[in-house]
């Protein structure tokens, strides 16, 4: 029997008994758009944080008081014996010198109420440099972010997010003027262009000071973080050595400090997506596998609807391999054809999202779109063996009475 | 062209034994016309169903074209089907969703054949049983008569040597049921061997050779008027060897 032939008998028989096909390619349909709507949506997280991530610039290091290899263990450890010391200014500022180390930029994060004429708001208050502008390209609307001082020096200036501009002062212009932030005075040198959720902060609704400053004004002598770039991709690693080599130095010998670099954490959060949309995959799997024995159950009824025809091809000198190949050719097709229609759902659906959500860059990974359609393919021939065996083990006699 | 040897046929129902076949011998010449009659139950069936190699006896011999076929495997036994017998079935077993053409084309499709060729050899089987015009119908778009001869069509398209009818007319009215008939017995006339199952006294008188059965045992009769050579009483053909 050629090929051609066996597939377009299976194809007469997937037409003659619509109802029946239709329900089929329905489920294993659902089965397959699960498993590519779930793992868009591991792959999308995952492709949204890589590229808020590689946002940053290539050559970043993060540098956090206390030793914390992992988890959160080592810093707990750490706090409750007492043996971290601060990452201070005068630390950053011995970063700095560092032939490997291009710029650092610190970080002092806290919470303030922000005053002017009367008019007051709790507000967020970041303390940090000049080059945190340039790491998260920040856009300034009026005058200009903060300049490039020492990491000590404490000149009470801020730059200002624009719903609070727009709050505290509504149509004036906030350059030049003095507030109280907290207890103390400031002088607005910029307001920030509208920005939203941007790096580490909610830029609208920050206020951002000198690290030095912060420091004096939140009575600090820790660090919250630095970022560090590196003077190229090449210094990356010297660089993560000088810091640990020069921080021992300064702590007494203790290493209390962590570095990341980007590759490190990037590699972090891949696995941890990965964990995920395999999870998605296996859940949506399941749908796959419930299809396939939906596939035996459609196809023995099959055999027992067409027992006279399994009959009559044995008496016309079907042999038993004929009849196999047969069903298991309608079981492929019908499940190749469940599978190109939840492929085609799957896709509109995540299209779909897309529009929704256009931030996240919703794609179902390839190996899943493969192994979606080789499941369900697979399932169709494996759950359709026994229907056509038992097709082929009928009696011929007893085939063409119909029973 | 058809020997059997002391062919018996046993079915286990419950726990009694049921003889449906009881030591039958009896020779079939190539290009003989013959008939099996019988009431029901008296193993006609499962007589057409052994000749078919649809069955194999529980003991004896069947040799078929000068060959032993009583102990064939399935697939075997289903290539001697394809290039030898072709069955016609009082209910005709079209497949309902194929066209008469495509319905024809069937053991064609299934022996594997060039489709250029078998659309040609289907033609003409159709052309021959009157069906020119109903190529393209479906089996429900078709009369009784025709989808007859539908199946007709398909029993010879393999050239087979013998062809097994089982109650043709069963199913047709007296009209149909003889233009049946008439088709059928020019095939026979143009050199096939027919065996006729039929619980019709009639019918079963046009046939040369007549064989009736009863409890499972078989007897022969010869219709005198036989226009072809025969060999004689029962006895006599037993005494043959396999002619082919």
């Amino acid at each position: 029997m050629r090929l051609f032939d066996r597939n377009r008998m299976a194809f007469t028989a997937i037409v003659r008994y619509p109802l029946r096909s239709a329900m089929l390619l329905v489920a294993i349909a659902i089965g397959v758009s699960a498993v590519l709507l779930l793992t868009s949506l591991g792959e999308g997280a995952r492709r949204y944080v890589t590229s808020e991530f590689n946002s940053l610039g290539s050559h970043l290091l993060i540098v956090s008081p206390g030793k914390n290899e992992v988890g959160g263990i080592g810093r707990i450890a750490g706090a409750l014996s007492g043996t971290i010391r601060p990452l201070t200014l005068q630390d950053a500022m011995a970063l700095e010198r560092s032939p490997y180390i291009d710029t650092v930029t610190a970080f002092l994060p806290g919470g303030a109420s922000i005053n002017y004429e009367g008019v007051e708001r709790n507000i967020e208050v970041i303390g940090t440099t000049h080059t945190m502008r340039r790491l998260f390209d920040y856009e300034i609307a009026v005058g200009r972010f903060l300049p490039d001082l020492d990491l000590d020096n404490t000149s009470p200036i801020c730059v200002i997010g624009d719903t609070i501009a727009k709050e505290i002062f509504r149509t004036r212009n906030p350059v030049g003027e003095w507030v109280r932030l907290g207890e103390r005075r400031l002088r607005i040198i910029g307001v920030m262009a509208q920005a939203g959720q941007s790096g580490p902060v909610d830029v609208d609704e920050t206020v951002f000071v000198p690290v030095g400053f912060a420091m004096q004004m939140f009575n600090r002598e820790s660090l919250h973080r630095m970022m560090i770039e590196a003077v190229s991709a090449e210094a990356m690693a010297p660089a993560e050595a000088a810091i640990v080599r020069i921080i021992k130095t300064r702590h007494a010998g203790r290493e209390d400090v962590t570095v990341q670099n980007q590759g490190s954490i990037l590699n972090t959060f891949n696995t941890v997506f990965l964990v995920l949309t395999s999870t998605l995959a296996g859940i949506a799997a399941i749908s796959l596998a419930v299809a396939g024995t939906l596939i035996m159950n459609v196809m023995l009824v099959a055999v027992s609807q067409r027992t006279e025809e399994i009959g009559l091809i044995k008496a016309l000198g079907g042999k038993r391999s004929q009849i196999i190949g047969m069903f298991l050719t309608e079981a492929a097709m019908l499940s190749l054809l469940g599978a190109l229609l939840g492929l085609f759902v799957g896709q509109a659906a995540i299209s779909l999202l897309r529009k929704i959500y256009p931030i996240v860059d919703f794609q179902a990974p390839d190996w899943a779109i493969i192994a979606a359609v080789v499941m369900a393919v697979s399932s169709g021939l494996i759950f359709g063996i026994m229907p056509a065996r038992r097709a082929a083990d009928l009696d011929p006699v007893e085939a063409l009475q119909g029973h | 062209m058809i020997e059997l040897k002391s062919i018996c046929r046993d079915f286990h129902v419950g726990d009694e034994v049921v003889h449906a076949l009881k030591d039958v011998n009896q020779i079939i010449e190539a290009g003989e016309y013959a008939s099996i009659m019988g009431p029901s139950g008296s193993g006609k069936s499962t007589l057409l169903n052994v000749l078919g190699l649809l069955d194999t006896p529980t003991a004896g011999e069947y040799w078929l074209k000068g060959r032993n076929v009583s102990h064939l495997s399935d697939d075997e036994l289903a290539a001697t089907r394809q290039a030898v017998i072709g069955f016609v079935f009082q209910s005709f077993h079209l497949i309902p969703r194929l066209t008469a053409l495509e319905n024809v084309e069937l053991p064609m499709v299934l022996a594997g054949l060039r489709p250029s060729k078998r659309r040609d050899r289907a033609v003409e089987m159709l052309v021959k049983t009157g069906l020119e015009d109903r190529m393209s119908h479906r089996p429900d778009q078709l009369s009784g008569g025709q989808r007859q001869r539908v199946a007709i069509a398909r029993s010879i398209v393999m050239r087979p040597a013998v062809l097994l009818a089982d109650e043709p007319t069963g199913n047709l009215d007296s009209h149909s049921g003889n233009e049946v008939l008439e088709i059928l017995e020019d095939l026979h006339n143009d050199g096939l061997t027919l065996i006729l199952v039929t619980h019709d006294p009639g019918l079963g008188a046009r046939a040369h050779l007549r064989l009736r059965m009863m409890d499972g045992e078989i007897s022969a009769e010869r219709n005198p008027n036989a226009k072809r050579n025969s060999t004689g009483g029962v006895e006599e053909q037993v005494d043959h060897s396999a002619t082919v």
